[in-house]
């Protein structure tokens, strides 16, 4: 056994609005430089659509993540020979044109254009060449188009769906769509980091914090390639990639990432994940079927007597053991079992869960009302069977969530509606608290959980939400050794240049 | 005297710049030693100069180096008039090859808007002494055939007496001028290459071939390294 911890994340999908506040947040603090206004390490993507960059599931076409040769694990790219032959000419690089060309405004012209019959306009500039452009996609260029046969239609999810399922998405009563936010999942067995031949990528051993180190990256460009979530990104103008650094400078001073602290919903949980570093790549090697109970398993009980033991030889420090006993990420995937990772096929073990959203039931308006009637009659059956009756085809969340297994997905639906009826049993009235109990029993839960999930769903404090200690390196530091001067250029960024080209 | 100056002078100011500002530059903006790829910004036309560049250059580079390094070996490797021939052959396609890639890389920043806005003054010169280089070398190979051979009794003996320190130049004094630039150009080459893109050359990735796949980098980890 070889405990580490690792600081990991839980989207709540049905608390996302989809405001973006989170990509803005994050867009001003670190992607507001040249060679990097395409890139938002945090995006919102409407699903079902083709995200960011367009079609990024599509690994045929990008060969990300890894894959399972007879009982080996291989990176889905190439081989290391295969780095290193492809090294002048990247085959599976997304190109400017799969994100979007990034663009500004003339602006000047408004003010300095001589007098005429029309209004003057500010036409765009491309931000690369400096000319004048057309806009032929940019950020969330689908956003919210989500029964749309243009964009959403070629979503790679929906190729599991029979022909009646994708017509019925289409139709314009029955279209559904959801917000899928995401971020570099900090994986615990990184591809990105894999298909570096530079070694440039890493993953920070204390907090798990996947990062590319600007002075060894010489832009071979594999992790872009190598990341199933294209969650790494080129910086056309350094010559560097670049990538979600999960605010690693924020977390040292105790606070949340920007893009957490921002949530307008407060769909965002941070905490610390204890797991056996020994057993990665035998998760990775489940089969499809098995991968998020394997990943599960992966996940060590924090209270366990023989993990902290085995923890603290690794050297896992106090404060991060308190906050994995208290971590609402452990809550949410391990001990309610409601949070899953997203695409567990690509085998990178993603440390970023997702609770998927409730989805709206089937009905259709009649004498122009809508009409829920359909959805299996009154009471507790309509509530009971909103999972049977919902617009979304359990396969489809399968494919995003669960490898394909709809079992797990459906085990996770059974509690979320759970909680929903034993909630409204408690409130509203409607239902009586044995039909709440009976609920309660398909879902596998007991009152206590139920009330547990509620709250931490709905009436989180910000501490409830962000447990993990400040990762100060200062103080660690000084903790471990007694020294600090010794040390005292091992903590922040490294570097007090610019990370832009000079020679 | 003057030859003194070109062939003395300049190839050992070449190389003490090449390692100088190298390792100046590597120590002290390490940051900079990036391949500078533009291929996320344009790669249909990329595809057909990159790689079939880089392949050619390498090998060419690598038979020059080989009859340098080992002459004995390399002299009686051509003492066959079949292979010589197809030494012969060989490096001149690839030379076409190298010298038509190339020209698509010139055409492609010349071309591409994007490509252009990523492209310094010090890309120019690089591309364009690349180019100069490539194709003086394809004329010598086409004009002055069997270089494969006499490479060893000029150029060789004069690059062996640089390294040795004692430096003899009798033998490429009167070569044609053509391929005097050809020699020139390559210390030109050694000499630009700290200050361009070019450094990228030096930081070949080969430790991946025997790197285990992940990289976990621990602050400090007491407990393991007491």
């Amino acid at each position: 056994m070889d405990i580490r911890a690792q600081v990991s994340m839980v989207f709540h999908l049905d608390k996302c609005i989809g405001c973006h506040t989170c990509s803005v947040a994050c867009k001003n603090i670190w992607t507001d430089r040249e060679g990097t206004e395409y890139q938002w390490w945090n995006n919102v993507e409407t699903k079902p659509g083709t995200g960011y960059p367009t079609l990024w599931e599509d690994q045929e076409e990008y060969r990300g993540g890894w894959k399972l040769d007879g009982n080996e694990l291989k990176l889905n790219l190439q081989s290391k020979m295969g780095t290193l032959g492809n090294i002048f000419y990247n085959r599976r690089l997304p190109t400017i044109n799969d994100y979007y060309e990034p663009w500004t405004y003339d602006y000047d012209h408004l003010f300095t254009a001589p007098e005429g019959d029309d209004q003057p306009t500010a036409r765009p500039v491309s931000l690369i060449t400096g000319e004048f452009m057309e806009i032929e996609s940019g950020p969330n260029w689908d956003d919210d188009l989500g029964g749309s046969p243009v964009y959403a239609a070629n979503d790679p999810n929906l190729d599991g769906l029979t022909d009646e399922e994708r017509a019925h998405l289409e139709e314009i009563q029955r279209v559904v769509f959801f917000y899928l936010p995401r971020i570099c999942n900090h994986c615990i067995n990184p591809s990105c980091v894999a298909a570096c031949p530079a070694g440039a990528l890493y993953k920070r051993g204390e907090d798990g914090i996947v990062l590319v180190s600007q002075d060894k990256c010489r832009a071979w460009r594999m992790c872009i390639s190598g990341c199933p979530y294209k969650k790494v990104y080129y910086n056309w103008s350094s010559g560097k990639s670049e990538k979600c650094i999960l605010c690693f400078p924020r977390l040292e001073s105790g606070q949340p990432p920007a893009c957490f602290h921002s949530c307008v919903g407060r769909i965002r949980y941070l905490g610390v994940l204890l797991y056996d570093a020994d057993r990665i790549e035998e998760v990775a090697k489940s089969p499809d079927a098995d991968l998020v109970e394997t990943h599960r398993g992966i996940i060590q009980d924090p209270f366990d007597p023989d993990v902290i033991g085995s923890a603290r030889a690794s050297g896992v420090p106090e404060d991060m053991l308190t906050a994995a006993r208290h971590s609402p990420v452990y809550k949410f995937v391990k001990q309610w079992r409601l949070a899953l990772p997203l695409h567990p096929e690509f085998r990178t073990l993603p440390m970023l869960y997702y609770v998927p959203p409730m989805l709206p039931v089937l009905a259709k308006v009649r004498d122009g009302k809508y009409d829920v009637a359909d959805s299996g009659g009154e009471g507790l059956t309509p509530l009971l069977t909103s999972l049977e009756s919902a617009r979304m085809p359990l396969r489809y969340l399968a494919s995003l969530f669960s490898a394909g297994n709809e079992d797990v997905v459906t085990d996770v639906y059974r509690k979320l509606i759970a909680v929903r009826v034993y909630k409204r049993a408690e409130s509203v009235g409607d239902v009586t608290l044995d039909e709440a109990r009976e609920a309660l029993t398909m879902g596998n839960l007991t009152a206590g959980e139920a009330e547990a999930i509620f709250r931490l769903t709905a009436l989180p404090s910000v501490e409830e939400r962000f447990v993990v200690p400040p990762l100060g390196r200062e103080t660690a530091v000084e903790e471990q050794e007694g020294d600090t001067y010794t040390h005292k250029r091992e903590a922040g960024f490294g570097t007090r240049r610019a990370p832009a080209r000079r020679w | 005297m003057f030859d003194v100056v070109l062939f003395v002078a300049f190839p050992y100011f070449a190389v003490v710049t090449a390692v100088w500002v190298g390792i100046y530059r590597y120590r002290n903006d390490r940051f900079s030693y990036s391949s500078q790829s533009s291929q996320f910004l344009e790669n249909r036309v990329l595809s057909w100069g990159s790689a079939p560049f880089h392949y050619a250059i390498l090998l060419i580079l690598g038979a020059h180096l080989l009859a340098f390094v080992i002459p004995g070996v390399w002299g009686s490797l051509i003492s066959d008039p079949v292979r010589l021939n197809i030494l012969e052959v060989t490096g001149l396609a690839l030379a076409v090859t190298a010298t038509f890639a190339l020209g698509v890389l010139v055409y492609r920043r010349l071309t591409k808007p994007q490509v252009r806005a990523v492209t310094s003054p010090a890309d120019w010169l690089l591309l364009f002494l690349l180019l100069a280089q490539v194709a003086l070398g394809l004329w010598v190979s086409l004009f002055f055939r069997w270089g494969g051979d006499w490479y060893l009794f000029t150029a060789v003996p004069w690059m062996t007496s640089l390294v040795k320190l004692r430096p003899d130049i009798a033998t490429v004094t009167t070569l044609p001028w053509v391929v005097k630039v050809h020699m020139l150009g390559g210390f030109l080459l050694i000499a630009v290459f700290p200050f361009t893109r070019l450094v990228h050359a030096v930081t070949v990735p080969i430790a991946y071939l025997w790197r285990p796949h992940q990289v976990v980098v621990w602050n400090r980890r007491p407990s393991r390294t007491k």
